[in-house]
């Protein structure tokens, strides 16, 4: 690995100051789980890397915010996985990140960094996206509030600017009871990027919202408000056209993981049973709760 | 300060070191070539084998992916750090007992992440020490009398 200067600042503005100095290729370290593998490999060559990890205003807790949940720059996947009140209003998050890497990379990879990264395949992107995450980003020029779904531009490639930084991230509390499910195939189990893995959502108000990873230059989402996709719908050719038109925006490409026709065959069967999941989860909430 | 040194107190099994170390430099390369402790294995460099897990305030992780400097002031665990008095832990015992080792080269990182397996989850099922462990590669393909020796240490510890 290629030396570099390494800081620690203890507060915000140190940080983004050192973010923005023109004299300075700087990088941010947060869990590392991506960073020093492609420092190691020369992907990148920063001069000084910045760690979050001493900075008093960035929280490695899931903290209560209004109608919702702050999730802070320094939250880990295993936080996330542990946390009572992620898991009953956030279920899809849940499971796409118990499937992030392994445990060792999960105690230490952050939510932040992941949507950072900005990898077309992030695990926890899509369930961010039907969840309707904002990110709360901070610069030289103050702060600002972007919805996750403005927030990709390309591969590894986000509309933060020059000297700003993921401070946190905000998920509101659905307002109406949903159901929600995560999918994902990879060519073996454990410890692989997703070929494809995605997201759905069923509300009961009868619309849906699906988010989908590795299939476009960046995350898709997409909603259906035509109520063919309500959890108590049983007419299948609907669903099935109503579903399509949820990823006909999806541009698959042929890579190590898998091909576009695969991509593209797997796409259908995944909303499908995605759908499932969510609709299934969305009766049971509903069930328990009148009962 | 690229080139130069920073000043790393890092505790490691319950004994203070007071090191200079590069900041690209990471915990492993530390552990092995400043601490000289080689019980931890250097193999894949990128997080997908295991080998080189060690405990990080009680917590497993790849001590490839993660640089010393960003350590200061905490403890790591090693492989080295499970045994008290001479005498192995039982997950040890067990991995010794089920005949779980053959080349051993991937043994020390299955063991320190059974630990923290069984730490968190003193009862698990079959496909939870599975997950717990799905960080671990063997190249000698020894995974059914691993997770036998994980099971087994379970249970004796019950």
């Amino acid at each position: 690995m290629r030396t570099f200067a390494y800081l620690r600042p203890p507060t915000l503005d140190q940080t983004v100051a050192a973010l923005a100095d023109p004299e300075a290729k700087p990088y941010l370290l947060a869990g590392g789980t991506d960073l020093i593998v492609r420092l190691r490999r020369g992907h990148l060559r920063p001069t000084v890397v910045i760690d979050t990890k001493g900075v008093r205003d960035l929280h490695d807790e899931i903290m209560p915010v209004g109608e919702g949940l702050r999730f802070g720059a320094r939250v880990t996947m295993t936080s996330i996985i542990g946390d009572a009140r992620v898991r009953k209003h956030f279920q899809a998050l849940v499971d796409a990140a118990s499937v992030v890497g392994s445990v060792q990379i999960r105690n230490r990879a952050t939510l932040t960094g992941n949507i950072c990264n900005a990898s077309p395949a992030a695990d926890t992107v899509p369930a961010l996206l039907i969840y309707e995450g904002v990110a709360n980003v901070v610069g030289p020029g103050g702060s600002r509030s972007i919805p996750l779904a403005g927030f990709f531009t390309g591969p590894g490639r986000t509309v933060l600017g020059r000297g700003e930084l993921l401070e946190s991230v905000d998920l509101p509390f659905p307002k109406a009871p949903v159901g929600a499910a995560f999918g994902r195939i990879t060519r073996r189990r454990g410890v692989d990027l997703a070929t494809i893995n995605l997201c759905g959502l069923v509300s009961s108000d009868g619309t849906a919202r699906f988010a989908f990873g590795a299939v476009a230059p960046t995350p898709l989402v997409s909603s259906d408000e035509s109520g063919a996709l309500a959890a108590g719908r049983s007419d299948a050719v609907a669903r099935s056209a109503a579903l399509r038109g949820l990823f006909a925006n999806a541009r698959p490409i042929t890579d190590v993981r898998g091909s576009r026709e695969y991509r593209a065959a797997m796409l259908e069967v995944m909303t499908e049973r995605t759908w499932q999941l969510a609709a299934a989860r969305l009766n049971e909430r509903l069930r328990s709760s009148g009962s | 300060m690229s080139g130069g040194t920073m000043p790393v107190r890092i505790k490691v099994n319950g004994r203070p070191f007071d090191l200079e170390i590069p900041p690209h430099h990471t915990l492993l390369d530390v552990l092995r070539d400043d601490v000289r402790l080689t019980g931890t294995k250097e193999c894949c460099s990128e997080g997908e084998c295991g080998a080189c897990t060690v405990l990080v305030n009680g917590q497993a992780a790849c001590s490839c992916l993660v640089l010393a400097v960003e350590l200061d002031g905490q403890t790591v665990t090693t492989i080295e750090g499970l045994a008290s008095d001479g005498t192995l832990d039982p997950i040890q015992e067990a991995f010794v007992s089920t005949g779980a080792v053959q080349c051993g080269f991937c043994i020390p990182g299955m063991i320190v992440a059974a630990r923290q397996l069984l730490a968190s989850n003193p009862n698990p099922s079959r496909a939870e020490i599975q997950e717990g462990l799905a960080g671990n590669l063997c190249r000698c393909g020894g995974y059914s009398r691993i997770l036998d020796a994980v099971a087994l240490a379970a249970s004796s510890r019950r």
